[in-house]
Protein backbone atom coordinates (compact mmCIF):
# COMPACT_ATOMS: atom_id res chain seq x y z
CA UNK A 1 0.00 0.00 0.00
CA UNK A 2 2.84 2.30 0.52
CA UNK A 3 3.67 2.94 -2.88
CA UNK A 4 -0.24 4.13 -3.88
CA UNK A 5 0.66 7.29 -4.63
CA UNK A 6 -1.15 10.24 -5.44
CA UNK A 7 0.28 10.11 -9.02
CA UNK A 8 -0.61 6.22 -9.11
CA UNK A 9 -4.25 6.65 -8.14
CA UNK A 10 -5.00 9.77 -10.28
CA UNK A 11 -3.33 6.97 -13.52
CA UNK A 12 -5.45 4.53 -12.43
CA UNK A 13 -8.89 6.66 -12.41
CA UNK A 14 -7.77 8.15 -15.62
CA UNK A 15 -7.33 4.72 -16.82
CA UNK A 16 -10.91 3.14 -15.46
CA UNK A 17 -12.64 6.05 -16.96
CA UNK A 18 -10.82 5.36 -20.28
CA UNK A 19 -12.25 1.83 -20.25
CA UNK A 20 -15.64 2.41 -19.56
CA UNK A 21 -16.04 5.10 -22.19
CA UNK A 22 -14.55 2.51 -23.97
CA UNK A 23 -17.18 0.01 -23.03
CA UNK A 24 -19.86 2.98 -23.76
CA UNK A 25 -18.89 3.29 -26.42
CA UNK A 26 -19.04 -0.28 -28.08
CA UNK A 27 -22.43 -1.18 -26.47
CA UNK A 28 -24.74 1.46 -25.92
CA UNK A 29 -27.17 1.45 -29.08
CA UNK A 30 -28.88 5.05 -27.40
CA UNK A 31 -26.67 7.77 -29.94
CA UNK A 32 -26.48 10.11 -26.95
CA UNK A 33 -24.85 7.30 -24.14
CA UNK A 34 -22.42 7.01 -27.07
CA UNK A 35 -21.43 10.86 -26.91
CA UNK A 36 -21.31 10.33 -23.59
CA UNK A 37 -18.92 7.59 -23.96
CA UNK A 38 -16.55 9.43 -26.02
CA UNK A 39 -17.07 12.35 -22.87
CA UNK A 40 -15.35 9.75 -20.62
CA UNK A 41 -12.85 8.41 -22.64
CA UNK A 42 -11.92 12.51 -23.28
CA UNK A 43 -11.91 12.92 -19.25
CA UNK A 44 -9.83 9.86 -18.78
CA UNK A 45 -7.51 11.01 -21.13
CA UNK A 46 -6.48 14.46 -19.87
CA UNK A 47 -6.35 12.44 -16.04
CA UNK A 48 -3.71 10.48 -17.25
CA UNK A 49 -2.08 12.93 -19.48
CA UNK A 50 -2.10 15.46 -15.86
CA UNK A 51 -1.05 12.71 -13.61
CA UNK A 52 1.67 11.77 -15.78
CA UNK A 53 3.20 15.63 -16.22
CA UNK A 54 3.01 15.72 -11.77
CA UNK A 55 6.54 15.36 -9.97
CA UNK A 56 6.66 14.17 -6.36
CA UNK A 57 5.43 17.06 -3.85
CA UNK A 58 5.76 19.81 -5.81
CA UNK A 59 3.27 22.47 -6.80
CA UNK A 60 1.81 23.79 -9.82
CA UNK A 61 3.51 25.83 -12.53
CA UNK A 62 2.31 28.92 -10.83
CA UNK A 63 5.04 31.54 -9.22
CA UNK A 64 3.60 32.78 -6.13
CA UNK A 65 4.57 33.50 -2.69
CA UNK A 66 4.45 29.11 -2.59
CA UNK A 67 7.28 29.64 -5.05
CA UNK A 68 10.99 30.70 -4.96
CA UNK A 69 11.55 32.49 -7.87
CA UNK A 70 15.32 31.40 -8.02
CA UNK A 71 14.59 27.46 -7.68
CA UNK A 72 11.83 27.42 -9.97
CA UNK A 73 13.31 24.16 -11.67
CA UNK A 74 12.66 22.32 -8.16
CA UNK A 75 9.85 23.42 -7.02
CA UNK A 76 6.82 23.78 -9.78
CA UNK A 77 5.11 20.27 -11.65
CA UNK A 78 5.79 19.96 -15.33
CA UNK A 79 3.54 22.75 -17.31
CA UNK A 80 3.63 20.98 -20.73
CA UNK A 81 0.98 18.68 -20.21
CA UNK A 82 -1.03 21.16 -18.82
CA UNK A 83 -0.64 23.06 -21.35
CA UNK A 84 -1.61 20.50 -23.52
CA UNK A 85 -5.24 19.27 -21.31
CA UNK A 86 -6.10 22.51 -21.36
CA UNK A 87 -6.17 22.74 -24.96
CA UNK A 88 -7.40 19.67 -25.52
CA UNK A 89 -10.52 19.99 -23.02
CA UNK A 90 -12.17 22.50 -25.44
CA UNK A 91 -11.32 20.86 -28.60
CA UNK A 92 -13.00 18.22 -26.71
CA UNK A 93 -16.01 20.78 -25.82
CA UNK A 94 -16.15 21.89 -29.64
CA UNK A 95 -16.06 18.13 -30.97
CA UNK A 96 -19.20 17.11 -28.36
CA UNK A 97 -21.09 20.05 -29.39
CA UNK A 98 -20.47 19.10 -33.18
CA UNK A 99 -21.47 15.37 -31.85
CA UNK A 100 -24.15 16.28 -30.60
CA UNK A 101 -25.73 18.63 -33.70
CA UNK A 102 -25.49 15.49 -35.56
CA UNK A 103 -27.29 13.16 -33.28
CA UNK A 104 -30.19 16.39 -33.35
CA UNK A 105 -29.97 16.59 -37.11
CA UNK A 106 -30.29 12.47 -37.23
CA UNK A 107 -33.09 12.67 -34.87
CA UNK A 108 -35.05 15.67 -37.15
CA UNK A 109 -34.70 13.21 -40.33
CA UNK A 110 -35.81 9.80 -38.50
CA UNK A 111 -37.22 10.09 -35.34
CA UNK A 112 -35.21 7.63 -33.44
CA UNK A 113 -31.78 7.58 -31.07
CA UNK A 114 -31.81 4.15 -32.15
CA UNK A 115 -28.51 3.31 -33.84
CA UNK A 116 -29.49 0.13 -35.07
CA UNK A 117 -32.12 2.15 -36.98
CA UNK A 118 -29.07 3.55 -38.99
CA UNK A 119 -27.98 0.83 -41.31
CA UNK A 120 -27.51 2.99 -44.65
CA UNK A 121 -23.63 1.96 -44.28
CA UNK A 122 -24.00 -1.63 -43.50
CA UNK A 123 -23.63 -3.96 -46.15
CA UNK B 1 -22.70 -14.31 -26.63
CA UNK B 2 -19.70 -14.16 -29.56
CA UNK B 3 -20.49 -10.08 -29.39
CA UNK B 4 -19.97 -10.07 -25.63
CA UNK B 5 -17.07 -11.94 -25.79
CA UNK B 6 -15.37 -9.64 -28.63
CA UNK B 7 -16.30 -6.28 -27.08
CA UNK B 8 -14.72 -7.79 -23.48
CA UNK B 9 -11.36 -8.37 -25.83
CA UNK B 10 -10.96 -5.49 -26.88
CA UNK B 11 -11.50 -3.89 -23.18
CA UNK B 12 -8.84 -6.18 -22.69
CA UNK B 13 -6.57 -5.23 -25.09
CA UNK B 14 -6.96 -1.32 -24.44
CA UNK B 15 -6.03 -2.32 -20.39
CA UNK B 16 -3.28 -4.47 -21.26
CA UNK B 17 -2.18 -1.18 -23.70
CA UNK B 18 -2.90 1.02 -20.89
CA UNK B 19 -1.01 -1.07 -18.34
CA UNK B 20 2.37 -0.02 -19.72
CA UNK B 21 2.00 3.57 -18.37
CA UNK B 22 1.47 2.71 -14.87
CA UNK B 23 3.34 -1.03 -14.31
CA UNK B 24 6.56 0.48 -12.69
CA UNK B 25 5.63 4.02 -13.15
CA UNK B 26 6.64 5.51 -9.91
CA UNK B 27 5.90 9.33 -10.49
CA UNK B 28 8.28 11.66 -11.64
CA UNK B 29 10.91 12.90 -8.80
CA UNK B 30 12.65 16.02 -11.58
CA UNK B 31 11.60 17.68 -14.24
CA UNK B 32 12.39 16.52 -18.18
CA UNK B 33 14.69 18.25 -20.14
CA UNK B 34 12.09 20.48 -22.21
CA UNK B 35 10.05 21.17 -18.50
CA UNK B 36 12.85 22.61 -16.85
CA UNK B 37 14.11 25.25 -19.55
CA UNK B 38 10.29 26.34 -19.49
CA UNK B 39 10.22 26.26 -15.70
CA UNK B 40 13.89 27.72 -15.62
CA UNK B 41 13.87 30.31 -17.72
CA UNK B 42 10.50 31.14 -18.61
CA UNK B 43 10.29 34.11 -15.81
CA UNK B 44 12.43 35.90 -16.97
CA UNK B 45 12.14 35.30 -20.62
CA UNK B 46 8.70 35.42 -20.98
CA UNK B 47 8.03 37.48 -17.79
CA UNK B 48 4.70 35.73 -16.92
CA UNK B 49 3.72 34.24 -13.40
CA UNK B 50 1.61 31.48 -14.55
CA UNK B 51 4.17 28.86 -16.49
CA UNK B 52 1.30 27.31 -18.23
CA UNK B 53 0.21 30.14 -19.93
CA UNK B 54 3.74 31.24 -20.86
CA UNK B 55 3.68 27.74 -22.71
CA UNK B 56 0.38 28.42 -24.34
CA UNK B 57 0.72 31.74 -25.74
CA UNK B 58 3.99 32.43 -26.14
CA UNK B 59 6.01 28.87 -26.27
CA UNK B 60 3.61 27.29 -28.26
CA UNK B 61 1.26 30.06 -29.60
CA UNK B 62 1.22 28.82 -33.02
CA UNK B 63 -0.66 25.72 -31.49
CA UNK B 64 -3.17 28.02 -29.62
CA UNK B 65 -3.67 29.62 -33.11
CA UNK B 66 -4.04 26.43 -34.82
CA UNK B 67 -6.77 25.31 -31.68
CA UNK B 68 -8.61 28.45 -31.57
CA UNK B 69 -9.42 28.27 -35.38
CA UNK B 70 -10.71 24.11 -34.40
CA UNK B 71 -12.98 25.55 -32.09
CA UNK B 72 -13.81 27.86 -35.12
CA UNK B 73 -14.84 25.30 -37.31
CA UNK B 74 -16.68 23.38 -34.72
CA UNK B 75 -18.83 26.76 -34.25
CA UNK B 76 -18.66 27.21 -38.04
CA UNK B 77 -20.33 23.65 -38.94
CA UNK B 78 -22.98 23.96 -35.58
CA UNK B 79 -24.19 27.20 -36.95
CA UNK B 80 -24.37 26.01 -40.60
CA UNK B 81 -26.40 22.76 -39.51
CA UNK B 82 -28.57 24.20 -37.04
CA UNK B 83 -29.74 27.18 -39.41
CA UNK B 84 -32.77 28.10 -38.96
CA UNK B 85 -34.81 30.60 -40.68
CA UNK B 86 -35.80 33.70 -40.14
CA UNK B 87 -39.42 34.09 -38.25
CA UNK B 88 -39.52 30.39 -37.75
CA UNK B 89 -38.18 30.21 -34.20
CA UNK B 90 -41.31 32.01 -33.37
CA UNK B 91 -43.72 29.87 -32.63
CA UNK B 92 -41.77 27.80 -30.31
CA UNK B 93 -43.13 26.02 -27.18
CA UNK B 94 -41.35 27.67 -23.93
CA UNK B 95 -42.02 26.70 -20.58
CA UNK B 96 -42.50 29.74 -17.98
CA UNK B 97 -39.18 30.30 -15.85
CA UNK B 98 -40.33 30.05 -12.07
CA UNK B 99 -39.52 33.38 -9.86
CA UNK B 100 -36.94 32.45 -8.05
CA UNK B 101 -34.64 31.44 -11.49
CA UNK B 102 -35.67 34.59 -13.30
CA UNK B 103 -34.34 36.69 -10.15
CA UNK B 104 -31.51 35.44 -9.33
CA UNK B 105 -30.34 35.22 -12.81
CA UNK B 106 -30.80 38.90 -13.32
CA UNK B 107 -28.32 39.37 -10.14
CA UNK B 108 -25.45 36.44 -11.35
CA UNK B 109 -25.56 36.73 -14.98
CA UNK B 110 -23.54 40.61 -14.57
CA UNK B 111 -21.54 39.08 -12.07
CA UNK B 112 -20.60 36.04 -13.96
CA UNK B 113 -19.76 38.02 -16.85
CA UNK B 114 -17.24 39.87 -14.91
CA UNK B 115 -15.71 36.95 -13.03
CA UNK B 116 -14.85 35.33 -17.31
CA UNK B 117 -13.49 39.27 -17.99
CA UNK B 118 -11.44 38.74 -15.06
CA UNK B 119 -9.95 35.31 -15.45
CA UNK B 120 -9.14 36.45 -19.27
CA UNK B 121 -7.55 39.72 -18.12
CA UNK B 122 -5.52 38.21 -15.43
CA UNK B 123 -4.70 34.59 -17.12
CA UNK B 124 -0.73 35.41 -16.76
CA UNK B 125 -0.67 36.03 -12.88
CA UNK B 126 -3.48 33.30 -11.75
CA UNK B 127 -4.93 29.98 -12.71
CA UNK B 128 -7.47 30.45 -15.57
CA UNK B 129 -6.99 32.88 -19.16
CA UNK B 130 -8.46 32.91 -22.10
CA UNK B 131 -10.32 29.96 -22.53
CA UNK B 132 -11.42 29.42 -19.30
CA UNK B 133 -12.56 32.89 -19.21
CA UNK B 134 -14.39 32.43 -22.45
CA UNK B 135 -15.96 29.64 -20.97
CA UNK B 136 -17.35 30.87 -17.87
CA UNK B 137 -18.76 33.93 -20.00
CA UNK B 138 -21.02 31.24 -21.94
CA UNK B 139 -22.18 29.66 -18.62
CA UNK B 140 -23.86 33.41 -17.96
CA UNK B 141 -25.06 33.18 -21.00
CA UNK B 142 -26.57 29.58 -20.59
CA UNK B 143 -28.13 30.93 -17.11
CA UNK B 144 -29.31 33.62 -18.88
CA UNK B 145 -31.33 31.56 -21.48
CA UNK B 146 -32.38 29.01 -19.09
CA UNK B 147 -34.14 32.00 -17.25
CA UNK B 148 -35.55 33.95 -20.27
CA UNK B 149 -36.05 31.19 -23.17
CA UNK B 150 -37.60 33.85 -25.47
CA UNK B 151 -34.78 35.96 -25.25
CA UNK B 152 -33.01 36.82 -28.59
CA UNK B 153 -29.50 36.68 -28.70
CA UNK B 154 -27.79 38.71 -31.66
CA UNK B 155 -25.93 36.64 -34.03
CA UNK B 156 -24.73 39.44 -35.77
CA UNK B 157 -22.85 40.47 -32.38
CA UNK B 158 -21.37 37.43 -31.58
CA UNK B 159 -20.20 36.90 -35.61
CA UNK B 160 -18.44 40.45 -34.77
CA UNK B 161 -16.55 40.05 -31.56
CA UNK B 162 -15.36 36.44 -32.87
CA UNK B 163 -14.26 37.79 -36.15
CA UNK B 164 -12.68 41.04 -34.77
CA UNK B 165 -10.59 39.09 -31.97
CA UNK B 166 -9.71 36.32 -34.61
CA UNK B 167 -8.32 38.84 -36.91
CA UNK B 168 -6.60 40.69 -33.65
CA UNK B 169 -4.74 37.65 -32.61
CA UNK B 170 -3.35 36.88 -36.04
CA UNK B 171 -2.37 40.48 -36.51
CA UNK B 172 -0.40 40.04 -33.06
CA UNK B 173 1.64 37.04 -34.33
CA UNK B 174 2.26 39.06 -37.65
CA UNK B 175 3.28 42.03 -36.11
CA UNK B 176 5.23 39.93 -33.65
CA UNK B 177 6.85 38.72 -36.81
CA UNK B 178 7.78 42.78 -38.24
CA UNK B 179 8.91 44.12 -35.31
CA UNK B 180 10.32 41.34 -32.81
CA UNK B 181 11.67 38.12 -32.85
CA UNK B 182 8.92 36.11 -34.80
CA UNK B 183 5.61 34.81 -35.21
CA UNK B 184 3.19 35.31 -31.76
CA UNK B 185 6.98 36.78 -30.26
CA UNK B 186 5.79 38.36 -26.57
CA UNK B 187 8.23 41.32 -26.52
CA UNK B 188 6.45 43.07 -29.06
CA UNK B 189 5.46 45.39 -25.49
CA UNK B 190 7.94 45.68 -22.62
CA UNK B 191 8.03 42.89 -20.52
CA UNK B 192 6.96 45.44 -17.27
CA UNK B 193 7.42 44.28 -13.45
CA UNK B 194 7.35 40.72 -12.86
CA UNK B 195 3.67 39.86 -10.92
CA UNK B 196 1.57 42.70 -12.40
CA UNK B 197 -0.85 43.12 -14.48
CA UNK B 198 0.38 45.06 -17.34
CA UNK B 199 3.66 42.38 -17.89
CA UNK B 200 4.37 39.62 -19.25
CA UNK B 201 4.68 41.74 -22.70
CA UNK B 202 1.72 40.64 -25.12
CA UNK B 203 0.39 38.11 -23.44
CA UNK B 204 -2.77 39.72 -22.02
CA UNK B 205 -3.70 41.04 -25.09
CA UNK B 206 -3.23 37.69 -26.64
CA UNK B 207 -5.47 36.47 -23.49
CA UNK B 208 -7.98 38.87 -24.03
CA UNK B 209 -9.27 38.24 -27.44
CA UNK B 210 -8.74 34.35 -27.09
CA UNK B 211 -11.58 34.75 -24.14
CA UNK B 212 -13.39 36.95 -26.57
CA UNK B 213 -13.01 34.60 -29.22
CA UNK B 214 -14.04 31.74 -27.17
CA UNK B 215 -16.53 33.14 -25.74
CA UNK B 216 -18.38 33.96 -28.60
CA UNK B 217 -17.44 30.99 -30.48
CA UNK B 218 -19.50 28.93 -27.08
CA UNK B 219 -22.02 31.50 -27.13
CA UNK B 220 -22.94 30.67 -31.08
CA UNK B 221 -22.90 27.15 -30.44
CA UNK B 222 -25.37 27.41 -27.32
CA UNK B 223 -27.31 29.68 -29.27
CA UNK B 224 -27.62 27.84 -32.10
CA UNK B 225 -28.71 24.39 -29.77
CA UNK B 226 -30.88 26.89 -28.36
CA UNK B 227 -33.04 27.69 -30.90
CA UNK B 228 -33.21 24.37 -32.28
CA UNK B 229 -34.51 22.98 -28.81
CA UNK B 230 -38.18 22.72 -29.92
CA UNK B 231 -37.39 21.85 -33.88
CA UNK B 232 -37.35 18.16 -33.37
Amino acid sequence: MENLNLEIITLITGVILVLIGIWGLLTQKNLIKIVIGFTLFDTGIHIIMVSIGYVKNRTAPIIDQSVNINDVGNSVVDPVPQALVLTAIVIGLGVTALMLTYVLKMYQKRKSLEINNYNDLKW
Amino acid sequence: MVKNSLIFIVLIGFAVLLADLFVGFNGNTDLNILANHYAVSGPEEVGSANLVTAVVVTYRGLDTLGEVTILFLAAAIVSFLLKVEAGASRNRKLRSTSEILDTASRILVPVIFLFGIYVFINGHLSPGGGFQGGAIIASGLVLMLLAQPAKEVGHKLITLVESISGISFVLIGVAGVLFAAGFLDNKLLPLGTFGTIFSAGVIPVIYIFVGLKVGAELSGIITNLHENQNEA
